[in-house]
């Protein structure tokens, strides 16, 4: 004799108790969400809280940019990368002058190494300010936003001194830098080293033992090590897992060689640690200036390459060769010889690259750019699964992502 | 189908064909290589199409490779040439500091290639992406549609030589607010 169990999932079940009704909930967050950090949207799929599946939308934010590379010549493009990673404009200039210089093969005077590798460093303190003061405001730490914002207006006040602008910079030459220090840069730059440690330990003094920003971010977002390096993260959060890879280090630019400085690592792999692997870094950055500082050679700011480096004003204006040289460069650009090439470079948010196809002539035949915000868009769903629905927005910042990069 | 012309190094560039990598690969993958450049530095070894999917295996398996990390792949078009579009994979190995790339030739009338998903995941979001600019079909790829761009776009692949720049007018039916 076999007994027929009423199955409570068949819906004419008669014995069946009464069941609540239950489903998963498809939400969209953003793209009008403040704390997606520009625009940003994703479908998130739920479980009540818990997030069962993420899909974001990206795109909200393209522009089209390696198209338009392919149609402006490669010194006009300098000013397309700020808009890229509009946080750390600094950076995308050096790591874009870096492919073109791979290509020319353009050795650099020490003076202009020492310098870049300075400006760049200042850009990664603004850059991992930035980052500290918006995810602690967006778990909800209020305070520290005012604090990190007030030392990035302090470097940004520097850039607008050594270039007139704050944000889209373009200081950046190919074979060179725009313009020298003046010595009240140097004097702030280490008046704000000088402080900055003091500063560092008050925005710890906030956070490091805070119960509300611990339990926000222990344990969440985890990612082991293996899988960081399959879906090729980078930056701080591939080095929050504990994978040792820093291209400053791996094949060093810059003055990065010269001076003595460590990559910090972390444990673990969650949101905890990529914090504090951005705040190490932080202050390694600073010794770093401070070292470069301290070693400034004196010389040229710009290879001698007059047709590639634009020559000096005072020249066009006196001989008359380097007018012609200005005329032709501003006209139609400098010629790259044919090939292909990659060249990365650390930047704040992480391996910044450009991959160059030249054909010959003065334009890029195709221009990828490899942005680490899209890269780590990718592996959102993985890091964001099985976590609440208010973990998203800490999962968001871990990134320190930036949606002009992530969308070009 | 006429048979593939031999492999050229292109002027300016040396040839990669006894850099140790490549000598590893073609250990291990003699029949899909086509040849290698090395050019500042960086090398670039072409493969067959159908051997990409054994190929990018073997280059993550094999320990002396060891290749775990995806930098980048992206996708270049040539509209002169027999097969149109190339995609080129960059990789780096983070135990043994090395990096290749690979270049597989993908014809416009065929335009499909394997997925290399499977291998390393974070390959997903960087093969969507061709496909979105260039109109490149991946095979086994989990979730292959549109990007960057919105799902109902219609004006073809944006990336591609063929596409004007300023775009093929859809633009110009957006209603905006005066």
């Amino acid at each position: 004799m076999t007994v027929k169990i009423p199955q409570d999932t068949e819906p004419n079940a008669k014995n069946a108790l009464p069941l609540l009704r239950t489903e998963e909930l498809l939400l969209n967050l953003g793209p009008q969400h403040p704390s997606t950090h520009g625009v940003l949207k994703v479908i998130v799929t739920l479980e009540g809280e818990k997030i069962v599946k993420c899909e974001p939308v990206l795109g909200f934010l393209h522009r089209g940019v390696e198209k338009i590379a392919e149609s402006i010549t490669y010194n006009q493009f300098i000013p397309h990368t700020d808009r890229l990673d509009y946080i750390c404009a600094m950076y995308n200039n050096f790591a874009y002058v870096r492919a073109i210089e791979k290509i020319l093969k353009i050795e650099l005077p020490e003076r202009c190494e020492y310098l870049r590798t300075i400006v760049a460093e200042v850009q990664r303190i603004i850059g991992h300010l930035f980052w500290l003061g918006t995810q602690a405001l967006d778990i909800g730490a209020m305070t520290i936003f005012f604090f990190t914002f007030r030392e990035r207006e302090v470097l940004l006040d520097i850039f607008e001194e050594l270039c007139g602008a704050r944000l889209t910079t373009s200081w950046y030459r190919v074979g060179g830098v725009e313009r020298d220090f003046t010595p009240k840069i140097v004097d702030e730059i280490y008046k704000f080293i000088a402080d900055f440690p003091a500063k560092i330990a008050e925005y710890d003094s906030l956070l490091h033992n805070n119960r509300i920003w611990l339990s926000r971010t222990r344990n969440v977002a985890l990612i082991s090590g293996e899988d960081a390096v399959a879906y090729g993260l980078s930056g701080p959060t591939l080095r929050g897992s504990g994978v040792d890879y820093d291209l400053r280090k791996v094949s060093p630019y810059g003055a990065y060689d010269k001076v003595e400085w460590t990559v910090p690592l972390g444990t673990k792999g969650d949101t905890y640690d990529r914090y504090w692997v951005r705040m190490e870094e932080m202050k390694e950055s600073s010794k770093i200036v401070k070292q470069c500082l301290d070693q400034l050679p004196e010389g040229e700011i710009r290879a001698y390459l007059p047709q590639v480096v634009a020559p000096p004003k005072e020249r066009v204006f006196t001989d008359m060769e380097s007018m012609i040289y200005q005329f032709k460069l501003y006209s139609s650009g400098f010629n790259v010889p044919e090939g292909d090439i990659y060249c990365g470079t650390e930047a704040a948010k992480g391996e910044l690259g450009f991959y160059l196809v030249s054909q010959g002539g003065g334009k890029p035949y195709r221009l990828k750019i490899r942005a680490p915000s899209f890269i780590h868009m990718g592996a959102f769903d993985h890091m964001a699964k099985g976590y609440m629905i208010a973990d998203m927005i800490t999962i968001f910042g871990t990134y320190d992502i930036v949606m002009g990069e992530c969308d070009r | 189908m006429k048979p593939p012309k031999p492999f050229r190094v292109p002027r300016g560039m040396e040839d990669g064909k006894d850099h140790p990598l490549t000598l590893k690969l073609r250990e291990g993958h003699a029949e899909a290589y086509i040849g290698a450049t090395l050019f500042r530095g960086d090398l670039s070894v072409h493969i067959r199409r159908d051997a990409l999917l054994a190929v990018c295996r073997f280059l993550r398996d094999d320990p002396t490779l060891d290749f775990d990390y995806p930098i980048h792949m992206t996708s270049v078009d040539f509209p002169k040439d027999r097969e149109r579009f190339e995609m080129v994979y960059e990789f780096f190995s983070i135990r043994l500091k090395h990096q290749i790339r690979l270049k597989v030739r993908v014809p416009e009338d065929n335009c499909e290639i394997e997925s290399i998903t499977g291998i390393w995941v974070g390959a997903n979001y960087l093969e969507r992406e061709v496909y979105d600019m260039m109109g490149i079909r991946f095979l086994n790829h989990p979730e292959l549609k549109r990007i960057l761009l919105p799902d109902e776009y219609d004006e073809g692949f944006p990336l591609r030589k063929n596409f004007p720049i300023q775009g093929r007018g859809w633009r110009d039916t957006f209603e905006f607010p005066r």
